[in-house]
């Protein structure tokens, strides 16, 4: 008797964790507009998760003390992939996302993008650059916008910056063949540099099983005689690149994407051998306008060490969506679709400010438009390359 | 009838009739709680991929359990299933409306597909033994995410467009990509159901348990437990490792495409090494060639990191933790003999409790 009291208790406790709660229909009226995010937490980008958790923490408390619109983030961990973005999807869909900053990485973000935008949720990402988070071949996703640029804007930004300011005449290319981010930077880095006549001496290709070595790419670039070496890739592939670059005496300009920031505050790595390396980012932590100056102090007070872009695009996302919201008069009743349609209409209108960029506009398609800028590392820290 | 009746509860097979049971009975509780109270969106997201992974790893367990040989290329299976499957279904999409004929005819050619390559591979992979065999499938894997990485496919009016290496498809207007190289298959329209994923799961069951009842399962396990023995009295050792090979390659294979299915973007770097591995522990913690205990086994590993989510920062740390405790504590002999004692006592006074009912 007893044992079956057991099992019945035992399959009761089952039921109500697998039940949704949404049933009860007795929750308290909602006072706050409920944000859902998914990033990297644990896993090798877990950097950036952890970049932007904290910059869109700072802006939350920053935005909550207006004493305005309430709002509240559920960050959920997606290890960088797409699957398990789909699973924090719908836990996220559980807890009642009312809005969305979607995903941290590209590759995570693709999977999920289509997500949004049949359940018709409002997202906008603070640094998954792929065009895929915003546009498929054949369908734009309505719903879904980016803060960060998107792959092929860097791509032909930083061939640009290379051209215009003479940094060299022979360029050779390391990136990681099975990173989404990674290949369509190369790609369209290839593409213009083929148009505005920058000579290509050499391409190498690695992928997560050989992204350790870099001795064979790093030869074959030396070899061709390659004064600037473009690394569209992750910081930490990256890391090993200056690391091994320097073991075998090889010192050309190291050029880098947004995805070699975070390389300062990498574990265990020695921060001298990221002297010179010239990075293309929104954000340069030395700006002295009021905004940036008022996020880097607040944001050393908050966590200790300087933020890096990614947190930069997560504290502009928090605002940006609070600019919306409060423009469109959202309440905190509205469901996750009357709001996707305001914010859409918000979006695709409004101007924002923020410590990425001034004067930043979206497309209709919802990539970003705002200039971009180089950094340089010198002494441990970014200074404008400008 | 009585016949029947004894054969699915006598001693042999009840480990079989209990598999069935379990599966049968766990969709139909599934499919009643989410027409009636409701699942969170959750759970009902990890129904099919763990319906995937079971029957990946009830495959497995045909190759590694019942044949007795390592192989850590099962991942390669799955990924060739997976992209056959979505680019048959792909392909089939204009003609065909029916979503879930479109599925099946995915799964059976994704089977069909990685069973030719497990084919081919096992030509070469069984002539080697043990810890070489593991390390050919385990490059077999490599090889197989490495090609699908630069592949690039797409198809517009004109038909199929192919280029290897790097991208040099140009579509025209209303074309789309079915393959694009690392970043894999984007925008697939999902198709698969739980249903399609419970089937799935029995048919896999019944294909494996008839193989391993039958005269080929006391052939292959006879190869396994004594080579010589089992050649000396003519089996034809590598004939019968190849059969089992194969057919787990085709139902890795078929779960492989409804895994594809399930996602609208899938990325060849998914079936890694680590998907292997994965799979691997799976099985090993079910028990080589039991099938019961690798359904469990799935369900637990596959399900327990998503319910740790509200640990937040420590969810992985605690998952690790508990593989390693789980692993420790199944294997432990004082504590099973513990437990088949206690199985035994249970049995015993139900079997009073009968015999007193039929006086």
């Amino acid at each position: 008797m007893k044992k079956i009291v057991k099992m019945l208790l035992v399959a009761l406790l089952v039921i109500t964790a697998l039940t949704g709660c949404n049933n009860g229909g007795k929750e308290d009226e909602p006072k706050t507009i409920k944000i859902g995010l998914s990033g990297p937490l644990t896993g090798g980008a877990a950097i950036y998760g952890q970049a932007v958790k904290n910059g869109a923490m700072l802006a939350l408390a920053e935005v909550n003390a207006k004493g305005g619109l309430q709002l509240e983030i559920n960050m959920q961990d997606d290890e960088a992939d797409s699957t398990k973005a789909d699973t924090a999807y719908d836990e996220l869909l559980d807890w009642g996302m009312q809005v969305s900053m979607f995903t941290v990485t590209s590759g995570a973000g693709t999977g999920v993008a289509p997500r949004y935008d049949e359940d018709h949720i409002f997202a906008l990402t603070p640094s998954g650059s792929a065009t895929t988070l915003v546009y498929s071949d054949t369908k734009v996703y309505e719903t879904t916008f980016q803060m960060c640029f998107s792959d092929p804007n860097q791509g032909v930004g930083s061939a640009d910056y290379i051209k215009e300011h003479n940094l060299g005449t022979k360029v050779a290319i390391i990136y990681k063949s099975d990173c989404v981010y990674s290949t369509g930077i190369a790609q369209k880095f290839v593409a213009r540099a083929g148009e505005i006549g920058l000579e290509i001496v050499f391409q190498g290709a690695f992928d997560d099983s050989s992204a350790t070595d870099f001795t064979t790419q790093l030869q074959g670039a030396k070899a061709a005689g390659a004064d600037v070496l473009f690394l569209p890739i992750y910081y930490e592939p990256a890391s090993s690149i200056l690391k091994q670059a320097s073991d075998m005496g090889y010192a050309p300009i190291f050029f880098g994407v947004d995805g070699m920031d975070g390389i300062l505050t990498m574990k265990g790595f020695d921060t001298s051998l990221a002297e010179g390396v010239y990075l293309l980012t929104p954000f340069a932590a030395d700006a002295t306008d009021d905004l940036t100056v008022h996020f880097v102090t607040e944001y050393q007070k908050a966590y200790g060490e300087i933020p890096n872009q990614f947190a930069a695009d997560a504290y502009d996302v928090v605002y940006a969506l609070y600019q919306a919201l409060t423009a469109g008069n959202v309440t905190y009743d509205m469901n996750a679709q009357t709001i996707a349609d305001i914010m859409i209409a918000q979006f695709t209108t409004m101007t924002f400010d923020g410590v990425t960029g001034t004067s930043v506009t979206w497309a209709a398609n919802g990539e970003v438009s705002k200039a971009p800028k180089a950094v340089v590392i010198k002494n441990g820290v970014y200074v404008n390359a400008e | 009838m009585e016949k029947m009746f004894k054969k699915i509860f006598d001693k042999k097979h009840i480990s079989r009739t209990v598999s069935y049971l379990i599966v049968i009975v766990g969709y139909i509780i599934i499919q009643l709680m989410m027409n009636t109270v409701g699942i969170k969106n959750l759970f009902k997201s990890l129904l099919v991929p763990t319906c995937c992974y079971i029957v990946a790893a009830l495959s497995l367990n045909l190759v590694v359990g019942v044949s007795g040989e390592l192989s850590l290329g099962h991942s390669g299976f799955m990924s060739v299933g997976a992209f056959a499957g979505i680019l048959v279904s792909g392909l089939l999409e204009p003609y065909l409306a029916m979503g879930w004929l479109r599925l099946l005819i995915a799964m059976l050619v994704g089977g069909v597909i990685a069973g030719i390559v497990g084919l081919l591979i096992s030509i070469p992979v069984l002539k080697l033994q043990g810890d070489y065999l593991a390390i050919v499938t385990l490059a077999f894997c490599q090889i197989i995410k490495s090609l699908l990485n630069n592949i690039y496919l797409g198809v517009d009016n004109n038909g199929l467009h192919f280029s290897f290496v790097q991208n040099k498809v140009v579509l025209s207007n209303g074309g789309r990509m079915l393959l694009s190289g690392p970043m894999g298959a984007t925008a697939t329209t999902r198709l698969a159901t739980f249903t399609a994923g419970f089937l799935l799961i029995l048919f896999a069951l019944l294909i494996i348990y008839n193989l391993t009842y039958s005269r080929f399962g006391r052939t292959i396990m006879a190869a396994r437990d004594n080579r010589i023995a089992a050649e000396s009295v003519g089996i034809h050792i590598r004939n019968t490792k190849m059969l089992a090979f194969v057919i787990s390659a085709i139902l890795a294979g078929m779960s492989g495409a409804l895994f594809g299915l399930n996602y609208s973007t899938l990325q060849p770097a998914k079936f890694d090494f680590n998907l292997s591995i994965l799979i691997l522990v799976y099985v090993v913690l079910g028990g080589l060639g039991n099938m019961t205990g690798t359904i469990f086994a799935t369900i637990i590993l596959y399900v327990l990191p998503e319910l740790l989510r509200g640990l937040q920062d420590y969810r992985m740390l605690i998952y690790s933790m508990i593989l390693i405790l789980i692993m420790l504590v199944t294997n432990n002999q004082s504590l099973k003999e513990k437990v088949e004692a206690l199985i035994l006592k249970i049995k015993t006074r139900f079997l009073k409790k009968g015999s007193v009912a039929n006086d």
